[in-house]
């Protein structure tokens, strides 16, 4: 019983400092954002990485969504004799709740890890101790680009991953199995309002945050992490440890914003 | 070197440091003056790169007081300890270059964040800092195409770009052959007598410490178990110091009933 209410006391302490340490990372990294030197050049190569580079897996996953989407309403909606509301049904599934996850989701596999990754490897190779040592700020210097950028491109992301699965959803509904093009567009046109848009933008804008601060603290923070695990080890459970961290807060915020905003 | 006269530049008081419940540094005192090239040698697991690693204020101690160029490091707030390390270059033991910088884009970035100078004054300003490291024409190769001397070196260049009062260099032999072993100590020299700068290098080199140090300082188990010059320490009588000096394997007196205990499992018990 003694030992049982030691470890539980032992986690809870764990997780709330390792709670209040990504959340003082997060402050302190917000904060910099606004402070001198503005790192144009940094912030310009971190959205090549982070934006223009998911661009391909953005364009492949929103079309194969749309066309899923589009297949799977022609056959539920034709039960209902409702085809003409396939075009809105693709629109606002998209729009609203799966052009934001799986954009980020797909940023998640492609960036989050790899950035996580990264300041790990500085991490261990002592590449931020020297940044400390030659007087410049790491937040300032690595994460704050990171954070500029991701919180730029997943609302961009977002919205070719919207626009690919409205045309995906048009290959599979209207040029494979025949639905009305004009139908598919007027479901569409008279369904999606300024308030959805505005939802899966406010959306994708959260879930950059979460990917680049899970990421970035996960990888900054490698050396208090409690499997003590260091050097090619440590990074490689760091950077599991942060897409699922990341996979799980974005499902997570998903559910929470919708609450707030619907 | 005149030692008596120079201005204490480091003064390391009482510091202890615990990892966890371990103590790593037990009551550590130094002072190192201006001008000189101090090393700090001891044992794998002495405690000398914790030592650094506090003097660079990247660990905070238990408790103890470090005092660089006239600042308390362990009490003073972050922008203090920024501004103060713009007085000091650090050489890491692994180099620590950036990987996805060119060797010159690397050496170039503390002029680039702290300077406002122009594009062209900082390349010939890296020009002439890798020059003097034997570096010549490689700023534009990336740190993955640099054998580990030449890693070393460009890290050295980068440390002195901004000519800092202080230099800490971290393992400058290890995993080097002799002859570049001997031109890094050959330059740690050089920068000494030609920059003014003031030295800190750990190793556990004996040949490397006796070449280039004015002062040694041998740590055992985190404790300072002497300070003195080469000489002195040449011809001190400590029993650690022999053992280090002569590669003397340690002598541990053995436990028996610890370790017939352990042959038989009976302490797993």
């Amino acid at each position: 019983m003694r030992n049982f209410v030691e470890k539980t006391g032992r986690e809870t302490i764990y997780y709330v400092e390792h709670a209040g340490m990504m959340t003082i990372f997060l402050c302190s990294c917000l904060i910099r954002i606004f402070t001198r030197p503005f790192q144009l050049r940094a912030i310009i190569k971190q959205l090549h990485f982070i934006g223009a580079k998911s661009v391909f897996i953005i364009i492949v996953a929103g079309s194969f969504t749309g066309m899923v989407l589009g297949l799977q309403g022609y056959y539920v909606l034709q039960r209902f004799g409702s085809l003409d509301m396939i075009g809105s049904a693709v629109a606002l599934s998209l729009i609203r709740e799966l052009g934001p996850v799986l954009a980020a989701l797909m940023v998640v596999g492609r960036a989050g890890s790899a950035i996580c990754a990264e300041i790990g490897i500085m991490r261990t190779t002592e590449q931020i101790d020297a940044l400390e040592c030659m007087g410049i700020h790491p937040y300032k210097y690595l994460m704050v680009p990171k954070f500029i950028a991701a919180i730029i491109s997943l609302p961009l992301l977002t919205c070719l991953f919207d626009v690919m699965g409205i045309l995906g959803g048009y290959f599979a509904a209207v040029v494979l199995f025949g639905v009305n093009e004009g139908s598919y567009f007027q479901g569409m046109y008279s369904s999606v309002v300024w308030a959805d848009i505005e939802m899966g933008l406010i959306k994708s804008f959260v879930f950059g945050l979460i990917i680049v601060w899970v990421a970035t603290a996960k990888g900054f923070f490698l050396h208090l992490d409690r499997s003590g695990a260091f050097g090619a080890e440590g990074v490689s459970r760091i950077t599991t440890k942060a897409v699922v961290l990341s996979s799980v807060a974005i499902l997570g915020s998903d559910y929470l914003i919708s609450a707030i905003l619907l | 070197m005149e030692e008596h006269n120079q201005k204490t530049v480091i003064k390391v008081k009482e510091l202890v440091t615990h990892y966890g419940s371990r103590k790593i540094l037990d009551g550590v005192n130094l002072d190192v003056k201006k001008n000189e090239i101090m090393v700090i040698m001891g044992g794998s697991g002495s405690g000398k790169s914790t030592l650094l690693r506090h003097v660079l204020g990247l660990n905070s101690a238990t408790s103890g007081s470090i005092e660089i160029l006239g600042t308390e490091i362990t009490t003073a707030n972050q922008k203090k300890l920024y501004q103060l390390r713009r007085n000091m270059g650090v050489a890491f033991q692994g180099g620590a270059l950036f990987g996805s910088m060119t060797v010159g884009e690397n050496v170039e970035l503390p002029l680039r964040e702290h300077t406002n100078l122009d594009e062209k004054t900082m390349r010939i300003m890296v020009r002439m800092k890798l020059e003097v490291m034997n570096l010549a024409g490689v700023e534009a190769l990336m740190p993955s195409e640099l054998s580990g001397g030449m890693v070393k070196r460009a890290a050295l260049a980068r440390a002195v770009i901004m000519d800092p009062t202080l230099l800490f260099f971290d393992e400058p032999s290890a995993g080097l052959d002799p002859v570049v072993s001997a031109e890094l100590d050959e330059l740690i020299i050089l920068l000494r007598n030609a920059m003014n700068m003031t030295i800190v290098v750990v190793t556990h080199e004996l040949e490397s410490a006796f070449k280039i140090a004015d002062r040694i300082t041998i740590l055992d188990e985190g404790k300072i178990i002497i300070t003195d010059t080469v000489e002195n320490i040449r011809n001190s009588n400590l029993t650690q110091v022999q053992d280090m000096l002569n590669r003397r394997p340690r002598q541990k007196e053995l436990d028996t009933e610890a370790y017939l205990d352990r042959l038989t499992g009976d302490r797993l018990q």
